[in-house]
C-alpha cells in the first residue's frame, strides 16, 4: 500500500467484523505509529475488545485486512504474530510460578536456555519482581500480577503490545501509580502499546493519541487534548469528560462566526466556524464546565457568552465546586469553578442569581 | 447484657458442634461399626455353627475366660499364592479398565465442557441417564449384545463380514467393556467439573504466547486438570478392583477377581473367616492411593494459600 506513510506499524484497513448477523466492527481503518501509546476508548460493547482482539489474532475479520510492519497479518494465527496481549484477567498460569510464567513465551520460541534465564531476569528486574520469581501467581497482590502479565507479554519483544483494560482489576491509588509507571516503561522500551479501556481518564493520561469508537465505528481519532477540546460529534464529546450540551438554532452568519438562539438559555450564543454559510437549522453547541466563569456581577470583557440563572445545586470538593445553575426555563448548566483564593466562605452561594460567562473561543459547535 | 450474649453464644456453638458431629456419628455407625465387625470375623476360626466362626470374647462357666484371635486366616492368605495372584489380576483388571475409561472419558468431559451451556446440560443428562436403571440389568443387558448368538453377532453374520461368532462374552474383554461402560460416568463427572472451570483465557494467553493448540492443551489444559484426573481415576479404580458383578455375570471361568473370590469364601465354601481377612486386605490395598490422593490435595491447597 503505497499511500500509507512508512511509519504506521499497524494499518487496519477496512475491518469489519460480525457475529450471528450482529456487526461488532463496523468498516474500521485506522493507523497506528510505530512506537506510540495508543488508545481505544468506548463503552462496553462499543466494539473494541473484537478490534483488540483481531490484532491479536483471536478473531478473524469478516472482510478488511490487517497489516503489521507491512505484512498482511490477517490469516496468521496468534502464535505466529509479533504482537502479545496482556489480558484483563491477566490469564496467568496458576500451576506455573513467576519466573515460568515470563519464561513461557520464549520457551515455545525455542530460545536457548540460557538466554531465556538472562532475558527472564531482566524482565523481572525491569517490573521490580526479582524477589518474587519462585512464587505462584496465587501469592501475588493484584499489582504484582499485573506486572507479571506485562513481563510476560513484553519479554518476548513484540512489536505490538496489546493491553486489554490494563488498570481496570487494580484499586484507585495503585492505578494512578501504575498508570504513570506503564507510560514510563512504553517512553523507555519505544514498543508501540494499544491500550483498550473504557475507561476515559485511563486514555487521557496515558495515550498520545486516543480513537472514540461506538457502535463498531471510529467517532474520532486525535490526541487527548484534540478530542477532549475539540470532539467531532456529540457522542465523543458526551463521553469524554463533562459538557453541557445545548440545542438551538441559526439566526445569523457573519465573520467567521455563526449566532445561534437557544430557547432553553433565553440567549444568543456565538460560536466560531470555518463555513459560516454552510451550517443553518438545528444545531448544537456545547461548552466544557471548567471553561464557564460564574460571578454575581455581571461579566465584563468582549466576545463572550453570557447566561443567566440561578444556583440549585453546589457541590464544595476544597479544591473545586461544582455548581447546577437552572435557568430560568429549566435548562441546566454544569460549571466548575477552581477555588482559587483561601476563604472558608464561597463568592458563590446556593440560590444566588448569577452569570454565567465563557469565550466565544471555548464554544464547541457539534454538527452530527 | 453480656452475660446473656455469652449464654446465647455458648447454646449456638454447642448445637453448631453437634452438627458438625453428625457426619462423624454416619461414619461411625454406617462404616467403622461394620468393618469392626469383619475385622472381628477375620481373627476368628472357622466353625460349622451359626455364626460360623468362633467367638472374640469367650465365655465359660466360670464367666469371661479371655480373648481369642487368631492371624492364621491372614498366614493362610499369604502362604497360598492364588490369593497374591487374584489380588495382583484384580489391581491389573481395575487398573486397566481406569486407563480405558479415562482414555474414552477425558475427550468426552472435554468436549461437553465447552458446549454452550444449555447444551451441556443434555449431554450431562446423558451420561447420568444410564442410572435410572438397574446396574445389574444393564450388566446383563450386555450378555445379549455379546453372546454367540447375540446381537452384534449375528448383525456381523448377517451383513457377511464373518461366518463364525466371534467370542466376545465370557472373557476378559467383557469384562474390561463392563468395566469401561459401567464406571465411564464416574470418570466423566469429576473430569467435567474440572474442565468446565478451566479460564478460557489461559488458553488464548498460551496461543499469543506463541503455542500451537494442542501445545496449549498439553502445557495448560491437561496439568491443570490432573486434580479431575486423580479424582475420577479413584472413583473408578476403587470399585472396580473390588467388582464381583461384571466378572461374575461377564467374565470366563478364567477371569480372576477378587470380587468373586469372596463370594465363593463366604457362599459356597462358607469360611467368613478367610472371607474377612480377603476384604480387610483389600481395604488396606484400596487405602494406599486415597491416602496419596488426600495429601496431593492437602499439598495443593497448600500451595495456593
Amino acid at each position: 500500500m503505497s499511500d500509507v506513510p512508512s511509519s504506521a506499524l499497524v494499518q487496519i484497513r477496512e475491518v469489519t467484523k460480525r457475529f450471528d448477523g450482529a456487526t461488532a466492527v463496523d468498516n474500521v481503518s485506522l493507523d497506528i505509529l510505530r512506537g506510540e501509546l495508543f488508545a481505544i476508548l468506548g463503552s462496553s460493547g462499543c466494539g473494541k475488545t473484537t478490534l483488540l482482539r483481531m490484532l491479536a489474532g483471536f478473531e478473524h475479520p469478516t472482510s478488511g485486512r490487517i497489516l503489521i510492519d507491512g505484512t498482511d497479518m490477517t490469516d496468521v494465527p496468534p502464535y505466529e504474530r509479533p504482537v502479545n496481549l496482556m489480558f484483563q484477567s491477566y490469564a496467568l498460569f496458576p500451576h506455573m510460578t513467576v519466573e515460568e510464567n515470563v519464561a513461557y513465551g520464549l520457551k515455545k520460541e525455542h530460545v536457548p536456555a540460557a538466554q531465556i534465564r538472562e532475558r527472564v531476569t531482566e524482565m523481572l528486574a525491569l517490573v521490580k519482581l526479582g524477589p518474587l520469581a519462585s512464587r505462584k501467581p496465587e501469592k501475588l497482590s493484584g499489582g504484582e500480577k499485573q506486572r507479571v502479565a506485562l513481563a510476560r507479554a513484553l519479554v518476548k519483544r513484540p512489536k505490538l503490545l496489546l493491553l486489554d483494560e490494563p488498570l481496570a482489576a487494580l484499586d484507585r491509588k495503585l492505578r494512578e501509580h501504575t498508570q504513570f509507571e506503564l507510560a514510563n516503561l512504553q517512553y523507555q522500551l519505544g514498543t508501540t502499546f494499544v491500550v483498550v479501556t473504557h475507561d476515559q481518564d485511563e486514555a487521557m493520561t496515558l495515550a498520545s493519541r486516543i480513537a472514540v469508537m461506538s457502535e463498531g465505528r471510529i467517532a474520532q481519532i486525535g490526541t487527548p487534548g484534540e478530542v477532549y477540546e475539540y470532539p467531532a460529534n456529540r457522542y465523543v464529546a458526551g463521553f469524554v469528560g463533562n459538557i453541557n450540551l445545548i440545542e438551538g438554532r441559526v439566526t445569523g452568519a457573519a465573520n467567521g462566526r455563526l449566532t445561534i438562539r437557544s430557547d432553553a438559555l433565553d440567549a444568543e450564543l456565538a460560536v466560531a466556524c470555518d463555513e459560516p454559510q454552510a451550517v443553518n437549522g438545528e444545531v448544537c453547541v456545547a461548552v466544557r464546565p471548567e471553561k464557564i466563569t460564574i460571578s454575581r456581577q455581571p461579566p465584563e470583557g468582549v466576545d463572550r457568552n453570557v447566561v443567566k440563572g440561578v444556583v440549585r445545586d453546589l457541590g464544595y470538593f476544597g479544591d473545586q465546586s461544582l455548581y447546577r445553575v437552572h435557568t430560568k426555563s429549566g435548562a441546566v448548566l454544569q460549571v466548575s469553578a477552581q477555588n482559587l483564593r483561601r476563604s472558608a466562605k464561597l463568592v458563590v452561594e446556593w440560590d444566588d442569581e448569577v452569570y454565567l460567562s465563557w469565550e466565544v473561543g471555548s464554544t464547541i459547535l457539534l454538527r452530527s | 447484657m453480656s452475660g446473656t450474649d455469652n449464654g446465647n453464644g455458648g447454646h449456638s456453638l454447642r448445637w453448631l458442634r453437634r452438627a458438625v458431629m453428625m457426619p462423624y456419628f454416619w461414619l461411625l455407625l454406617f462404616f467403622l461399626a461394620p468393618f469392626l465387625i469383619i475385622l472381628k470375623i477375620s481373627v476368628a476360626d472357622p466353625i460349622v455353627a451359626q455364626p460360623p466362626f468362633t467367638p472374640l470374647l469367650e465365655w465359660g462357666a466360670a464367666g469371661f475366660e479371655g480373648i481369642r484371635v487368631t492371624f492364621s486366616n491372614y498366614a493362610f492368605l499369604f502362604q497360598d499364592g492364588y490369593y497374591g495372584i487374584i489380588y495382583a489380576a484384580s489391581l491389573k483388571m481395575a487398573a486397566i479398565g481406569t486407563l480405558l475409561c479415562l482414555l474414552l472419558g477425558y475427550p468426552m468431559a472435554y468436549y461437553i465442557a465447552r458446549q454452550p451451556p444449555q447444551r451441556r446440560q443434555i449431554l450431562l443428562l446423558a451420561v447420568i441417564l444410564p442410572f435410572w436403571i438397574s446396574f445389574l440389568l444393564r450388566v446383563y443387558a450386555w450378555i445379549g449384545l455379546l453372546n454367540n448368538r447375540g446381537l452384534i453377532n449375528e448383525f456381523l453374520i448377517g451383513i457377511g463380514v464373518i461366518d463364525r461368532p466371534l467370542a466376545m462374552l465370557y472373557n476378559d474383554f467383557a469384562v474390561y467393556l463392563g468395566i469401561v461402560y459401567s464406571y465411564l460416568p464416574f470418570m466423566i463427572l469429576p473430569l467435567y467439573a474440572n474442565l468446565e472451570r478451566l479460564n478460557l483465557d489461559l488458553l488464548d494467553a498460551a496461543a499469543d504466547l506463541g503455542a500451537r493448540r494442542w501445545q496449549a492443551f498439553v502445557d495448560v489444559t491437561l496439568p491443570l486438570s490432573v486434580p479431575g484426573i486423580i479424582g475420577g481415576c479413584l472413583l473408578v479404580f476403587i470399585p472396580a478392583v473390588g467388582e464381583f458383578t461384571i466378572p461374575a455375570l461377564l467374565g470366563g471361568a478364567d477371569t480372576l477377581m477378587i470380587g468373586r473370590v469372596l463370594w465363593d469364601e463366604f457362599f459356597i465354601n462358607r469360611d467368613w473367616p478367610v472371607a474377612s481377612a480377603v476384604s480387610i486386605v483389600l481395604l488396606l490395598l484400596l487405602i494406599a492411593p486415597i491416602m496419596w490422593f488426600q495429601r496431593l490435595q492437602t499439598r495443593e491447597h497448600e500451595a495456593a494459600r
